[in-house]
């Protein structure tokens, strides 16, 4: 992992104490409210419907034990003992109180954390593969290209107050999990001629209330030249993006109304005229975080694990825990174990204080000190043995932290809707609670396979829905709340936009048309076929009417 | 209005005279970038110093035919939100011109930093923001931060020169 320098620490220190003074100054009313907001939004402070809300950056997903630790310190000292992990991995903190969140700012700095940039209209938080360094389908670590982007992008002096926010996001994989071509800019690492590493650049992708489908600028920039061609794109942007609305702000506005090939002949121009700066190679920089990344120490293991296959015969709920939560790992008689933060009846994402510790406890004991959030607002462990595996369920299984659902239809996305946002139409959190508790029983969860279930409290679309394969969008009609369903989602490298179904339905039916549709998934399905095929086989409409059959 | 300069207050010496009207001697003038065409030329003959001030959608580049003769470029603020102005900046620097460049507007003291790293010498604000904002809010934010990790924008110190300075 990414260790701060001297550098690191100092411009994070000033970063917090220049917060300190600028919250005083807005209590003096040296800076009104409209000054005021920028500033905390940059230091990721947002206002929400009861209190404030602090959104803490974990840069491109990755974190150790130790910083877990603090951050299930700082739920209990200065909120409620609990936090939400959110679809950008970042943490969100609920309730803290404006004059504790210097203090907080300090706290995370001890642990080379911040919450820089994590709101606002500036270059928010990097986001990448939550299986980066680790995933067997990996060409190469995106996450020092992440660290290099993190450090220039932090109180960048030309594009911190853009049109609107900007998100960048990156994969070395060959799957995408970092839903790259949704983003303001989508990076993936490609090998170019010779086996130079380098990045297919993706830009204009983007949900919220006018979704698309990102275009490829480039099919690839040398590693050495990416940041001057971000750089580039920033600087169109920044000139040209529209700021007389913010609906119409973001770059996939400007990308759609200038054009995809005028952009594109416009960012090259720039890039061109930025030179390189030779007295500072971007490759020694980039060498130097790299070595911070370098893979560790694996043992030679086996590939299979006897004490693995025993523990699995001799247990059925924790061989259903390995089936659905674990992933193959790029060293042998390694594997990566997702940490469901998706029990029954629960919050998607949150975390309490004490369950923090205990991840923070199993990843210091089983996966290096480190650990990884995911876009699906769960926890990853990294690096863990096969044969840990039975002892690792069974520390998470006594915390109530082995739910057995990764991927599956009560792995439910959904945004904090109007239980705490001041934007939301309508509430998501009950109906992600009622999807995880209809849909329960784990047998019938491996019958009906892989499916995302995506739901989002207003247009805004926090929760992904555009992207679901079933995507839930609470609206207001006439006073009651009204539940619009999409279908046919997609947020990996077969990007697609989900298809609005038709009206509606009330809170208490939604539910009850997700079950119809999927009893008319399982009775139609093929030998094998996952939600998605079946919906690309039979099609839009005839998948549609199942939602209505009984009306 | 108000003008700021390293930190400091400072008297305007510039004025941005009234069209058709005649200019006082020795007078530095301030003109919009419409009439640039049609009266810098002569003014600068007649001994004035001339800068200009451009709109936020201008191009840069429009304005290198005249890098060496204008001693001042004017570009403005409409909200503090509004950071056109910083890409401005650093293109115009970039493209060379040296003279005195002026951010004019809504900028707060807390991007006075940002301004300077893009180039920016002076900034000119209403009397009402200065009001709130007084000198020793401008002085303090000029050192709130003391590095920085872009390289190509001043006036802070690089992380990454003084990281590879220390190994
Ligand atoms: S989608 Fe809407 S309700 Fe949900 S978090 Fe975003 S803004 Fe709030």
């Amino acid at each position: 992992m990414y260790r701060y320098d001297e550098f690191d620490t100092q411009f994070v220190r000033e970063r917090v104490s220049q917060f300190r003074g600028q919250v005083e100054r807005r209590l003096t009313g040296a800076l009104n409210e409209d000054e005021f907001r920028p500033l905390r939004l940059m230091n990721g402070l947002y206002l929400q419907l009861h209190a404030y809300m602090l959104r803490v950056a974990i840069p491109y997903g990755t974190l150790s034990a130790h910083q877990m630790r603090q951050l299930g310190a700082i739920a209990d000292k200065y909120d409620r003992g609990y936090g939400h992990f959110t679809t950008r991995q970042n943490i969100q903190f609920n309730w803290p109180k404006l004059k504790d969140v210097p203090d907080i700012l300090d706290d995370l700095a001890d642990v080379e954390m911040h919450a820089i940039q994590t709101s606002g209209n500036c270059i928010r938080n990097v986001t990448a593969d939550p299986y980066a360094g680790v995933a067997a389908d990996e060409i190469a670590d995106p996450r020092p290209t992440g660290e290099l982007l993190r450090q220039w992008s932090s109180n960048h002096p030309e594009f911190s107050f853009l049109p609107r926010k900007f998100k960048i996001a990156l994969t070395g994989a060959r799957a995408d999990r970092a839903v790259i071509k949704f983003h303001d800019i989508g990076l993936r690492l490609v090998e170019g001629e010779g086996g130079q590493l380098g990045y297919e650049v993706w830009a204009g992708g983007g949900l919220g209330r006018t979704p698309m489908i990102g275009i490829k600028v480039r099919d690839f920039v040398p590693t050495a030249d990416l940041l001057r061609y971000v750089e580039a794109i920033m600087r169109v942007y920044n000139a040209e993006g529209r700021r007389d609305n913010k609906y119409k702000a973001r770059i996939k506005i400007l990308i759609h109304e200038k054009g995809g090939e005028d952009f594109r002949a416009e960012v090259e121009q720039e890039f061109a005229r930025i030179a390189h700066d030779p007295a500072a190679p971007v490759e020694k920089e980039l060498a130097r975080i790299q070595a911070f990344f370098a893979p560790p120490a694996y043992e030679a293991l086996p590939a299979e694990s006897e004490a693995l296959a025993k523990a699995k015969l001799a247990n059925p709920n924790f061989a259903r825990w390995v089936r659905v939560n674990t992933r193959a790992h790029k060293a042998p008689g390694y594997t990566i174990a997702v940490i469901s933060l998706k029990p029954k009846g629960g919050v998607p994402g949150d975390a309490t204080g004490d369950e923090m510790r205990v991840m923070a406890d199993a990843a210091d004991a089983y996966s290096m000190s480190e650990l990884r959030v995911s876009a699906e607002q769960n926890i990853v462990l990294p690096n863990v043995k096969a044969s840990d595996l039975f002892a690792l369920w069974q520390m998470l299984d006594r915390a109530g932290l082995a739910s057995s659902n990764a991927e599956l239809i009560s792995d439910v996305v959904s945004c904090p809707g109007m239980d705490y946002c001041a934007l939301a139409t309508a509430r998501s959190i009950p109906i992600a609670q009622e999807i995880t508790e209809r849909f329960a029983e784990p047998v019938l969860q491996e019958q009906i396979g892989p499916i995302r279930i995506k739901i989002s409290g207003c247009i805004n679309a926090c929760g992904h829905h555009h992207v679901g394969d079933i995507g839930i969008l609470g609206l207001e009609k006439t006073g009651a709340e009204a539940y619009q369903i999409t279908l046919g989602g997609d947020p990996t490298e077969s990007a697609a936009i989900g298809e609005r179904s038709g009206p509606g339905f009330p809170a208490e039916g939604v539910v009850d048309a997700i079950e119809r549709l999927i009893h008319f998934y399982l009775g139609r399905r093929e030998d094998g076929e996952t939600f998605k095929q079946t919906y690309h086989r039979l099609g839009h409409s005839v998948m549609k009417d199942a939602l209505y059959a009984s009306h | 209005m108000p003008l700021i300069k390293d930190g400091h207050f400072v008297a305007d010496d510039w004025s941005r005279p009234v069209e058709g009207e005649p200019a006082v001697a020795g007078a530095k003038l301030i003109l919009a970038f419409a009439r640039l065409e049609a009266e810098a030329s002569d003014l600068i003959e007649a001994g004035h110093a001339v800068g200009v001030e451009i709109t936020n959608d201008t191009d840069p580049a429009a304005l290198e035919p005249w890098f060496d003769r204008l001693a001042l470029i004017v570009v403005p603020f409409p909200r503090a939100a509004d950071g056109r102005g910083f890409s401005i900046a650093t293109r115009l620097r970039r493209l060379g011109y040296r003279g005195e460049l002026r951010a004019s507007g809504h900028l707060i003291a807390d991007q006075y930093t940002l301004a300077r790293s893009c180039g920016f010498d002076t900034v000119e604000i209403s009397d009402a923001q200065a009001a709130r904002q007084p000198e020793p809010h401008w002085l303090e934010a000029e050192h709130a931060m003391s590095l920085a990790y872009q390289r190509g924008y001043g006036p802070l110190r690089n992380i990454l020169g003084a990281r590879w300075a220390a190994q």
